[in-house]
């Protein structure tokens, strides 16, 4: 009989795994250091962070171990010009297909340097095939029912929505989230586009929401605000989400898309532009990506049509999601982007099926819009959690009378506020 | 088979302000010969600006302005290529395109010439979408549409008021941005053209730009500038404030985007920043103006909204400087020339 494992190499096992949150190992008994340090060594999770950890604590034993080593600092960092926000991302990916290997592997390049967050499809059955090599975390159904217990009655994480449990389970600054039908777009050299370094670059370089630059992207190379732009908003504010975009089969709604069956998108626009505060926008889920600090709760699962389908011509969830967003970035003065990135999306489903099924969503448009476009929230509201019942409650309000579905999203969203609360108090 | 005649030949004119001379017509010579150009000379009206063989046009110096307007030619700026706007009042025709003397052919991705001038009128010909984001941006252009989530009933779009043209090569950037970037050039070529949001301001450049008259012109005056002023380069960008609220509260819509001309001169920055000096600061207040300014519902036409704007920039705007005051008189003196000159039309 195997012996069971002790406390303290549980213990180890777990400072290994959580080293980003130690700051600080003088406390920590010298034998204790050693083992830890070893173990460090055989998991090869010695970095330079770490290493200055261990040698910050200052003990004889730890340095001379070091030394005999022969570890040494490096002391001219060998480090890319840009900052790469390794382990302040998570790529969540909701899985609507059991095979994900041909997705992950054209992505792999652009991927693996960051962790991922695969959520399977409640709906969707057996196990999913995952190619080896990512740094990731797999949540399925029974995952989620464990988590959101016994709220699962109000919250559906099925289908597209599922990604948003991903979001949910997240601790990071950065997510980017990519539908499971797209891969990575070509540019004119016919080289693979890193839509993730142009997610990130999105976010973390400041948006301009209350002046137009006619150029476009003032932060980006090669361009700047132009004559008549005022000194004083020229800093710009946060981006609290980057809205790329897709080639090849765009996101087209089904009427347009059955109507027009050729009509693919080809135009590769090389811009990246903030869209103005108080402008309402269809955000598409496709291919997008937030700052989970800022706006984290206002990504939610909480407008279902219906006949809500597998197809993104048979949802509108993320039309939803992406107007609550909007107001409150708009209220909190963060900005939204969109343009860059492109990825290609490759066909899938059959329009003229889905219109077929599924006009709900177009109809309920009309009533959506013109409510996001008159929304206004109170001062009091300086969170996303805040605004986001606020939304809620408003939207009870006003559209509740008009449809069921309405009603429901209400619902929803202030149940997924509890939700979020309940989890980020643990 | 024979070409298709020119679109819009005979309900465009062409307006160049020049005070040197007119060689860079030349170079647009397969496109704007069929059109009539409106040459607005600055600056010594004795000198004689040549214009290359072959063009129609109309050509008025100083001396002509003063004549056909009297007492009211002292809202039409002098040594500025503000007073451009002038060409805009005498001219008989719907639409205007107007363009600097320093601006070329550009040529396109696939090493083509672009004929700027036809993409400003597919542009002011087909609908703006100011009241919703497309994200595709231009929905009406080959190849694009409104995506998912757009409503239908916003897909008819509004009638295009004015078609903003971008600039390869020399930016269009202010003094400052001049002097600690010398060398930027703009070689990004953007393939999109978008409507400006409702609500939204934006900085209008002169340089390549067309418009409806008949839509907005009398909103078109580009200001006091120049000579005797206190402030200079800031013609286009006070054009634009106004049109864009005008246009907001009319419901027309803006376009920015394509098409690119090739702009070859950067003016020196030293000599811009003097003539920008005064705006750099007035545009902190000048901006919140715009964004908050707004029109009463009797506003039904642009003479009406531009006059009620003219009030408001003179009671907000005055008590940052007397310049304002006579802006807003020189608006309203705008306003009756461009009434005596385009009378409205016999029943």
């Amino acid at each position: 009989m195997r012996n069971p494992p002790t406390l303290l190499s549980l213990t180890i096992d777990s400072a290994l795994i959580n080293f980003s949150t130690i700051s600080d190992l003088s406390f920590v008994p010298e034998h204790i250091l050693l083992e830890l340090f070893v173990r460090t060594l055989k998991a090869g999770k010695l970095n330079e962070k770490i290493l200055k950890l261990f040698v910050a604590t200052g003990k004889e034993e730890i340095l001379s171990v070091i030394e005999s080593l022969n570890i040494q600092h490096i002391l001219v960092p060998v480090l890319p010009t840009r900052k790469l926000f390794h382990d302040e991302v998570d790529i969540v990916i909701g899985a609507l297909q059991p095979d994900l290997t041909s997705f992950m592997e054209q992505w792999r390049p652009f991927f693996s340097r960051f962790h991922l967050i695969i959520v399977q499809d409640p709906d969707l059955k057996g196990e999913l095939k995952i190619p080896e090599g990512f740094n990731l975390n797999l949540y399925t159904k029974s995952d989620i029912d464990k988590v959101v217990g016994s709220s699962s009655n109000a919250i559906s994480f099925s289908g597209y929505s599922c990604r948003y449990f991903g979001y949910l389970m997240s601790r990071n600054k950065y997510i980017i989230s990519i539908d499971d039908d797209c891969i990575p777009a070509k540019n004119s050299n016919g080289e693979p586009i890193d839509a993730i370094s142009q997610h990130i670059i999105n976010l973390t370089t400041p948006a301009t929401p209350f002046f137009f630059n006619t150029l476009y992207d003032p932060f980006c190379e090669g361009a700047d605000f132009v004559r008549g732009y005022p000194f004083s908003l020229r800093s710009g504010v946060e981006c609290g989400l980057s809205c790329g975009l897709w080639l090849n089969l765009a996101d087209y709604d089904a009427p347009t898309q059955s109507l027009k069956p050729d009509l693919k998108n080809s135009r590769y626009v090389d811009a990246v532009l903030t869209v103005p505060a108080r402008t309402m926008l269809p955000v598409s889920g496709i291919n997008i990506s937030f700052n989970n600090e800022l706006v984290g709760p206002a990504l939610l699962p909480a407008f279902r049509l219906a006949k809500e389908g597998k197809v993104r011509w048979e949802t509108v969830e993320d039309i939803w999601t992406g107007m609550c967003v909007k107001v409150v970035c708009d209220h909190l003065r963060l900005g939204v982007k969109s343009g860059l990135p492109y990825v290609w999306r490759q066909e899938r489903g059959n329009a003229v099926e889905s219109l077929k099924k599924e006009w709900e969503g177009v109809k309920l448009m009309e009533d959506v819009v013109p409510f996001f476009q008159s929304v206004r929230l109170s001062e009091s509201a300086v969170t996303a959690e805040d605004c986001v019942v606020e939304i809620a409650s408003s939207v009870k309000e006003h559209l509740g009378p008009l449809n069921p579905t309405f009603a429901h999203a209400a619902e929803t969203m202030v149940e997924w506020i509890k939700l979020w609360k309940r989890l980020r108090a643990n | 088979m024979a070409t298709a005649a020119p679109p819009l030949k005979d309900e465009l004119d062409i307006v160049i302000p020049t005070i040197r001379n007119l060689d860079f017509l030349e170079m647009w010579r397969p496109f704007f010969e069929p059109y009539h150009l409106i040459i607005v000379q600055d600056g010594d009206p004795t000198k004689t600006i040549k214009v290359p063989e072959g063009f129609d046009y109309e050509l008025y110096n100083r001396n002509d302005i003063n004549k056909i307007l009297g007492p009211k030619s002292s809202c039409i700026s002098f040594k500025d290529s503000a007073c451009r706007c002038f060409g805009y009042m005498v001219s008989k025709k719907k639409y205007i395109f107007t363009i600097d003397d320093d601006c070329f052919v550009a040529k396109d991705p696939s090493g083509q010439q672009i004929n700027a001038l036809q993409q400003h009128i597919k542009n002011l010909l087909c609908p703006s979408t100011p009241l919703f984001f497309n994200t595709l941006y231009d929905p009406f252009r080959e190849g694009a549409d409104f995506v998912r989530g757009y409503p239908f009933s916003l897909r008819e779009g509004v009638p295009t008021a004015v078609s903003h043209g971008l600039w390869m090569n020399i930016p269009d950037y202010d003094a400052p941005t001049q002097l600690v970037k010398p060398l930027e050039r703009n070689t990004r070529y953007v393939d999109a053209v978008l409507t400006i949001p409702k609500g939204t301001l934006f900085p209008m450049c002169g340089m390549n730009l067309a418009f409806d008259r008949d839509l907005i012109g009398p909103a078109m005056y580009f200001g006091l500038m120049g000579d005797g002023q206190p402030i200079g380069r800031y013609d286009d960008m006070w054009a634009g404030w106004c049109i864009k609220v005008i246009c907001d509260h009319l419901g027309l819509g803006v376009k920015t985007g394509l098409p690119y001309i090739w702009h070859s001169k950067a003016s020196n920055p030293f000599v811009n920043l003097k003539k920008e000096y005064n705006g750099i600061f007035w545009q902190e207040e000048i901006i919140p103006f715009f964004q908050s300014a707004t029109l009463s519902k009797d506003s039904t036409s642009v003479q009406k909204c531009y006059i009620e704007l003219a009030k408001q920039v003179r009671e907000k705007l005055g008590k940052i400087d007397p310049y304002f005051v006579k802006l807003a008189d020189a608006m309203e003196t705008w306003i009756q020339a461009w009434d005596e000159l385009n009378p409205p039309k016999a029943n």
